[in-house]
């Protein structure tokens, strides 16, 4: 039973990744319609960012959480305005494809300079006040040793989670962004700068995937295909979720990693395909996904 | 009567023409199947291409007249796509010799379509001991190691340091079920026993669930029987969960050089394994190694597999030089090869058997801590060696239709 306990807890920080990571892909998709495939390279780039920052500059881990978002940001935001804006109005296959594209090209670079085992990156160890020893070591919670970074990565996570929400669901920024996608011409109308709020859109879809990607380099080795193992499961959470619904993929992200913890629990062998056999049920039984409007 | 006569001189003088060429033919083409995008590439891929490439030019076949072309692939860690590789490679671009192939579910593949095909594998990627056991085959060489060895070398050092319970991390393929199979045989023998296993999916990133239940089974040791980016992030994981520090041991049963350098000597500290090379071993290692490296994009040092490739063919090049040319007959050249006794710089002296394993001595190694390392690639301390006649399964035990019994 204790074990029990123990694989929902790891499942659900699992779940933070997923969540935050189709909560950027239900962003986009959202509000630009683009089905974004760049995903998985723009985390890992997230993840190599926070690496040089530490290697070249020195900087260290919290900074990196705020400027990795940014520069990867700023890369998507080039993207949006070099090629995909010119997609608008067509097919989202186009999208799809270019997107896929990038992905390729920009992993294919990184694996070309950095080979395919990774590079290290600590968990960091400050600040230091008393016995605490930033994030590192963990805490004996009686039926599992839980590591303190993984229990700030799942608080953190939630926090940007529902910030996110919030801002797009409950502020007038994120009414002019819905209104926006609804019919740009009327909102243009009104004077407000379409494009541009696309454009900063990508980049804060862009940036919340660099945020992963630096939560994730302490975890796992920083490596150039970190995000393509991750980005079909990902994009499964998002189908099941109701592509672009916010809050059904931060939900569904969660409840994902909980459900694949305990395959990993009670049949582990099953546990990177019960992700799509949930999508399959899913689909079957409501084809826009849990929280999805049907189109 | 005059339309017989002049096909009967034709006849005789193709005949002629082509025994002639088969005693003097010498080109050769060699094959270089390998991971060059997945989670292996590293300690094989665009590697084993500079190795062989190195070989060749070591090899100084081409200023006697020699014509030897390298081509490689890509074979993604699938079996389907790598023996569509290797059929293309044998029947379209006549590829005599096979190097590298990696990933035990691939070699067990290509191993048959070489045996159908009468091409020759030399394999030094793969771990399955199965490739010089039940399923040996006469064009077949292992040559670096083998899921038998390391658990032999590795296992049995760690029972007799009083690891005597064990649970397996396993992946989920022919690899790694070899390996925890062979592992448990050693263990058992060794008069331990093996609590608990779970078996992983391939190229998985979050291994916190199985530390967990590796965790929960006090076991003493927690056996890796993985390789890769599979078991850099294990023992990543295994340091932040504790397991370590709470007293169980993590063995890695199969781990490459470039595995310790991209974990970083922080968290590879104290790991033992077994390798039948390390760039460090001696003169002729380093000097090797020392042009490998400058040869290389990110300035690696050759892992075990590379260096294999390396020996491999310069004992394939040995042998054909011996016979005076290419005969292109796999299983011919693959007798030849057994015949001779093999002597290279980077793993000595030693032998290939009747079953097709190649034997040398196996190392187990420990890695440093970060004080006790001089600088970049300094990273192990040799703490035992196996004797080349005790380091691989002997062959009383084979299950090899090829052994005399």
């Amino acid at each position: 039973m204790q074990a029990l306990y123990a694989q929902l807890l790891v499942g659900l920080i699992n779940g933070s990744f997923y969540a935050l990571l189709s909560l950027g892909l239900a962003v986009i998709f959202g509000m630009l319609n683009i089905i974004n495939f760049a995903h998985g390279a723009l985390y890992m780039m997230g993840a190599f960012c926070a690496y040089f920052l530490l290697q070249l500059t020195g900087i260290g881990y919290w900074w990196a959480l705020l400027i990795a978002p940014i520069v990867v940001g700023i890369f998507g935001m080039i993207l949006e305005r070099t090629m995909l804006q010119w997609l608008t109005g067509l097919d989202h296959l186009y999208g799809l494809l270019l997107t896929f594209g990038i992905a390729l090209i920009v992993q294919g670079v990184f694996q070309n300079y950095f080979g395919s085992s990774g590079l290290p990156y600590a968990i960091p160890d400050y600040p230091q006040i008393g016995d605490w020893r930033g994030l590192q070591g963990g805490m004996n919670l009686g039926f599992m040793f839980l590591p303190v970074y993984r229990g700030w990565v799942v608080i953190f996570s939630l926090v940007v989670c529902i910030a996110t929400w919030y801002l797009i669901e409950k502020t007038r920024l994120g009414a002019n962004l819905r209104a926006a996608t609804e019919n740009p011409t009327l909102v243009r109308a009104f004077g407000i700068n379409v494009p541009r709020m696309i454009t900063l859109t990508y980049g804060l879809g862009v940036g919340l995937a660099a945020l992963a990607g630096v939560l994730s380099a302490p975890i796992n080795q920083v490596r150039p295909l970190m995000g393509a193992d991750l980005i079909i499961v990902v994009f499964a959470v998002v189908v099941i979720g109701g592509m672009g619904s916010i809050m059904g993929s931060i939900i569904t992200g969660f409840a994902l990693g909980v459900i694949e913890g305990l395959t990993k629990y009670f049949y582990p062998e099953a546990s990177n395909t019960v992700v799509f056999v949930l999508m399959v049920l899913v689909l079957l039984i409501k084809p826009a996904g849990l929280t999805g409007r049907a189109a | 009567m005059k339309h017989r006569i002049s096909a009967l001189f034709l006849g005789a003088a193709l005949t002629v023409a082509a025994g002639s060429a088969l005693a003097q033919d010498k080109t050769v083409k060699i094959g270089v199947l390998t991971d060059n995008s997945g989670l292996y590439s590293d300690l094989g891929g665009a590697g084993s291409t500079l190795a062989a490439q190195m070989a060749i030019e070591d090899s100084g076949l081409a200023a006697k007249g020699w014509k030897i072309d390298l081509i490689s692939a890509d074979h993604q860690n699938k079996p389907d796509i790598a023996t569509t590789i290797a059929r293309q490679w044998v029947d379209v671009e006549k590829v005599d010799i096979f190097m590298d192939v990696l990933n035990s579910g691939v070699a067990l593949a290509v191993n048959n379509l070489v045996k159908e095909k009468n091409a020759i594998m030399i394999n030094t990627g793969a771990a399955t001991s199965d490739l010089t056991n039940a399923q040996c085959s006469p064009n077949t060489v292992h040559w670096v190691y083998d899921t038998y060895m390391l658990a032999n070398s590795t296992g049995q050092a760690l029972v007799k340091a009083g690891g005597d319970t064990w649970y397996f991390l396993t992946a989920d393929y022919a690899f790694g079920h070899a390996l925890e199979r062979d592992t448990t045989a050693v263990v058992v023998k060794s008069g331990g026993k093996v609590i608990g296993t779970v078996k992983h999916p391939l190229n998985s990133s979050d291994f916190s669930s199985f530390l967990l239940q590796a965790q929960a089974s006090k076991a003493k040791i927690v056996g890796m029987a993985n390789a890769g980016g599979d078991t850099t992030n294990t023992i990543k994981q295994a340091s932040e969960f504790g397991i370590v520090a709470g007293g169980q041991k993590l063995a890695g049963l199969l781990l490459f050089i470039t595995d310790v350098h991209s974990l970083g000597l922080k968290v590879a500290q104290g790991l033992s394994f077994t390798e039948t090379f390390y760039w460090d071993l001696n003169d002729d290692t380093r000097a090797f190694s020392k042009r490998f490296s400058e040869r290389m994009k990110n300035k690696a040092m050759p892992s075990m597999v590379q260096a294999g490739v390396y020996s491999g063919l310069i004992h394939y090049f040995k042998s054909l030089e011996a016979m005076g040319g290419n005969p292109h007959d796999g299983a011919k050249v693959v007798a030849k090869m057994k015949e001779l006794p093999t002597d290279d710089k980077l793993f000595g002296k030693g032998t290939i058997r009747a079953d097709g394993r190649k034997i040398h001595p196996a190392y187990l190694f420990e890695v440093k801590k970060p004080a006790e390392s001089k600088g970049p690639w300094d990273y192990y301390k040799l703490i035992g060696t196996t004797p080349a006649d005790q380091a691989f399964r002997p062959l009383s035990e084979s299950a090899c239709a090829l052994v005399k019994k």
